[in-house]
């Protein structure tokens, strides 16, 4: 089994760890750099708990090798709240529509609904409702999360 | 649920990965956008020595439209391919094909050459590809080759790729294309279908000139229904028993039973979106010339 030298930016922090070829990039942000925001949940990507942004776009970090995030940018749940504490907008929205109860999905949607809000994406409520397909919720039946999906296309209140 | 161990490669050019996988031979796998392989490591259903990984290969990414057709660069992911004015004018039907491949997050890395060359016999790209009789690249060290889609699917998960082959695009040929759609029942969208079905008809006046038809989940490799084909060919439309069609149509096929589905539950499904799709596709307006 190959060993290969990265480097990589994780929240705007530069990396640089040597990794055996088979580590996921799921396993490198929660056993290399203790980042256990993401969480690992199936495995084998159907879940979606563990989608993180690469380069800006929303992916399964189960289904990547942390070897081929060299030179990437990674961005994880850990840095989506201001430095302050203040709350992501993504965030405020699912905080204030009860868009999670045991919390145990819920870094991976933020993830997916900040790659679709951030400046210069115009992401439809049915698309971002669309790409929830991909993340499995079993405690909120979905409602507050679409609630907070509303809220984010600007159809909420 | 972790890989077992393997040596990586991510050559640099073309060249260079050609080269690797003449090396390696069946003890290699080129990795794509790893959305179906990386969860067959992980479950241990393949465990190959050596993933010779496509991602800095930039001569096989990119869509363009020639003289032979719709020219898609085998890594084009398939969030590329649905992000594309010119797939969107040229060959609207591949949009609706590619909304219904797995997940947003997944389409951001899967691609579209990926998921031909591993066939999947339920999943999209395949059937559409042997849909509409796609021109399949092949490159080797000892050198290029076309195939089309109808020849490459040869058995459960394996196709005329030689182990020292890699594909390289896929060609969609405007000869090919008329009246394109898909149909698909799964059980939570962007899972696989359990049952799902490509129709490409030819209309000429009030009957059916050309008609092909590629199922998905309805057995070990994507499955074209030849019987059903040869009885739409030349068909009066008004009289048309689309019933008597999927009839026909089923019997070209041969799906497996598992947890997610019976036998009986994946012909229900297909014979309900055959009539579907083939009465959608029928009731379309003509485009006036």
């Amino acid at each position: 089994m190959s060993d290969h030298d990265i480097t990589l930016s994780v929240n705007g922090t530069t990396i640089a760890r040597r990794v055996p070829a088979r580590r996921t990039l799921l396993d490198f942000l929660r056993s290399d750099l203790g980042l256990t925001g993401t969480h690992a949940g199936c495995e084998h990507g159907v879940c979606g708990a563990c989608t993180v942004l690469v380069d800006g776009l929303a992916v399964r970090s189960c289904l990547m090798f942390a070897v081929q995030a060299d030179a990437a940018k990674v961005s994880t749940i850990e840095g989506v709240a201001n430095e302050d504490g203040t709350l992501h907008p993504v965030q405020q929205a699912m905080h204030d529509n009860h868009g999670l109860q045991c919390g145990f999905c819920t870094p991976g949607i933020v993830m997916t609904l900040k790659s679709m809000t951030e400046a210069g994406k115009s992401a439809s409520r049915d698309e971002m409702a669309a790409a929830l397909s991909g993340h499995i919720c079993r405690c909120t039946g979905y409602q507050g999360i679409l609630k907070a999906v509303d809220l984010l296309s600007g159809r909420g209140e | 649920m972790k890989p077992p161990p393997f040596d990586y490669f991510a050559p640099e050019t073309l060249e260079e990965a050609l080269s690797l996988l003449a090396e390696y031979g069946d003890e290699a796998q080129p990795l794509a956008g790893g959305q179906s392989l990386v969860p067959m490591l992980a479950l241990r259903m393949s465990r190959p020595a050596v993933l010779i990984d496509l991602r800095h290969l930039n001569e096989l990414r990119g869509i363009a439209m020639d003289g032979t057709g719709l020219r898609l660069g085998a890594m084009t992911t398939q969030a590329e391919a649905l992000a594309s004015q010119q797939v969107a004018q040229a060959l609207p039907g591949l949009c609706d094909a590619l909304h219904l491949v797995g997940h947003f997050q997944t389409r951001n890395r899967g691609t579209i050459g990926g998921s031909i060359s591993l066939g999947e016999p339920a999943a999209e790209n395949p059937a559409f590809a042997l849909a509409l009789e796609a021109d399949l690249e092949l490159c080797s060290v000892r050198g290029t080759r076309i195939i089309n889609a109808t020849q490459f699917y040869t058995g459960p998960y394996s196709t005329a790729r030689a182990d020292d082959e890699l594909l390289t695009a896929i060609r969609y040929c405007p000869a090919n294309w008329a009246r394109i759609g898909i149909e698909e029942i799964a059980q939570r969208q962007g899972d696989f279908a359990l049952s799902g079905l490509v129709a490409n008809l030819e209309i000429d006046g009030h009957r059916i000139a050309k008609a092909s038809l590629a199922w998905l989940g309805m057995g070990s490799t994507p499955l074209r229904a030849p019987s059903a084909e040869a009885a739409l060919c030349g068909a009066d439309i008004a009289t048309l028993d689309l019933e008597e069609v999927a009839e026909l149509a089923l019997g070209d096929t041969d799906p497996l039973e598992d947890s997610h589905a019976s036998i009986a539950y994946r012909c229900q499904a297909g014979r309900t979106i055959l009539t579907r799709l083939l009465g959608r596709l029928l009731a379309e307006r003509s485009p006036v010339a």
